[in-house]
């Protein structure tokens, strides 16, 4: 049994339908891509997943449970946890305030000081930083922040909306590096990019979302060699 | 020269309790981003419970608070959960519904003649209490004493309601949800409890707030609408969900409102709240304390 599986899901925005019959699963200890350009409907699938959206149809099972008609709060609770795109951190709290924040479901705050030690050893710039205000910190700081807040609710599936959104490139290369150690200590990772290279390199598997549609999967490193990919999003 | 001080110390006095009746509407517009019209009729609500607790049991007015408090917070809990809250999640998408102040605007109109029903109208106070007309001789000046107490109050009340939002595991919660309510979400918070506490909170403060006018002020089934706009206009002069804000604002109101009369007719002294209101609307419309990236 897969760890999260989306059944035939459609999503709308009143009149507009958004995701169209789309399926996919992510296994326990896997990292999976969704990659597609804008309008495709990845930022979409994820609020639908952590619970912001209500599907109009369709499925979505966390550890085999059906989560689609329970509130975000609750769907944390579970291990379900989703970094938004755009990091919507919390930018009038200190660094501090935003990860403990993180760790407000009952089943990580018993162990919020442990997992509060565990970011800043994965992010020690934070640690640097506990006392200043969310705001302030530069766009690299500030993912790291969201994917160490993100960390703090202790998740079993951890899903990243376009980590490397608006970054220089060698601030890319650090987040992807993290998101890498993140899988390798045993977090399953959902991560939606239009970073195609970057995504796919690090992940077991992908899914190509076109107009709200899956319209490839497979292997990462399939995927890669894909002509379809090589010239739509790789420019090759 | 010493009548002006004297105006002056009871205009900070009476100003703060102003302060104090609007830093529970900042309260609940810093967390719910909804303007509440019902918060003179909490007040109204929080001083009757704190008349009919004093006149009862006949205990020192602020002893009124151990029933006062806990009875206030139930009911604004309640209130938000089972009125408002309903709303809230009918307008999901929406930061800031507009039917929410609607809907506050007729639990304003409800309280009123429900407490016009029950109570009647007329003036009640509490004749023997021992703040009652009391005054301290400092030099030449006369303070009052159930104004000092309510200045007290005020601060107080200001700094548990500070401490409680820094430093507590749910204050950091409420904070988070009045940033970004959907990124709260997605920290396991429950908004919608959220809301219920914060409203909870703003009315319990009113409840402070009936308690520190009770001993020296009358009580009517309309006093809140008295209150109502000076609130609207504190809060604005010191930034929508600032506390300290809220204070200094009503400072300032309470200033104007005590010294104006010894320079010109009482009434004009509006007229300079009015006009101190707009001007900060036109030039300073995040008020003093308030952060533009917020709103």
């Amino acid at each position: 049994m897969a760890l999260l599986e989306v059944d035939r899901l459609e999503v709308s925005y009143g009149d507009v339908q958004v995701l169209f019959d789309l399926s996919l699963r992510v296994e326990e200890g896997e990292v999976v891509s969704i990659i597609g350009g804008n309008g495709a409907g990845k930022s979409t699938l994820l609020r639908a997943i952590s619970g912001l959206l209500r599907p109009r149809r369709g499925e979505i099972r966390f550890d085999g449970r059906p989560i689609q008609a329970l509130p975000p709060e609750r769907i944390v609770a579970e291990g379900l946890v989703h970094v938004p795109e755009g990091r919507r951190l919390f930018g009038l709290m200190s660094v501090e305030d935003n990860l403990r924040t993180g760790a407000y479901n009952p089943r990580a705050a018993a162990h919020e000081e442990e997992t509060l030690e565990r970011v800043f050893g994965l992010f020690p710039r934070l640690k640097e930083r506990t006392a200043q205000m969310a705001m302030t910190l530069s766009g690299g700081e500030q993912q790291m922040l969201a994917i160490g807040r993100g960390l703090m609710a202790r998740p079993r599936l951890l899903m990243l909306d376009e980590p490397s959104l608006g970054l220089a490139p060698i601030v890319i290369r650090s987040i992807f590096d993290t998101v890498r150690q993140v899988a390798a200590q045993g977090t399953t990772v959902l991560l939606v990019e239009q970073d195609v290279k970057h995504s796919l390199e690090l992940s077991h598997r992908g899914y190509v979302l076109e107009h709200g549609r899956v319209v490839l999967e497979g292997p990462a490193a399939e995927l890669l060699g894909n002509p379809h990919i090589r010239t739509a999003y790789l420019g090759i | 020269m010493i009548y002006l001080l004297e105006d002056a110390i009871n205009g900070i006095l009476m100003g703060s309790i102003y302060g104090l009746a609007a830093l529970g509407l900042t309260l609940i517009f810093g967390v719910l981003k909804v303007i509440n019209f019902a918060h003179g009729s909490l007040l109204m609500v929080g001083m009757y419970a704190a008349y009919w607790a004093v006149l009862l049991t006949g205990a020192h007015p602020y002893l009124a608070l151990v029933i006062v408090l806990p009875l206030m917070f139930a009911f604004g809990y309640l209130l938000q959960a089972v009125v408002i809250q309903p709303i809230f999640k009918a307008e999901r998408e929406v930061r800031e519904p507009i039917t929410v102040i609607i809907v506050t605007t007729g639990v304003w109109y409800i309280l009123d003649n429900l407490g016009l029903l029950v109570f009647g109208p007329q003036y009640r106070n509490i004749q023997d209490n021992p703040l009652r007309g009391k005054m301290i001789e400092a030099g030449e000046m006369l303070i009052s004493v159930p104004k000092l107490w309510g200045f007290c109050a005020a601060l107080v009340t200001a700094a548990l309601v500070w401490l409680f939002l820094q430093k507590t595991r749910m204050g950091r919660a409420v904070r988070a949800t009045s940033l970004d309510r959907d990124a709260a979400s997605l920290q396991g918070i429950n908004p919608y409890r959220i809301y219920n506490i914060a409203f909870g909170l703003g009315t319990a403060v009113a409840g402070v707030a009936g308690v520190a006018l009770v001993p020296f002020y009358n009580v009517f089934p309309t006093v809140g609408v008295l209150f109502d706009i000076k609130c609207f206009i504190i809060v604005v002069l010191g930034g929508l969900g600032s506390i300290g804000g809220a204070l200094l604002g009503g400072m300032i109101i309470g200033v104007i409102e005590s010294v104006g009369p010894q320079f010109m007719t009482a009434t004009w002294t509006e007229a300079i709240v009015y006009g101190l209101f707009l001007g900060f609307l036109f030039l300073r419309p995040s008020g003093l304390f308030g952060v533009k990236y917020d709103w």
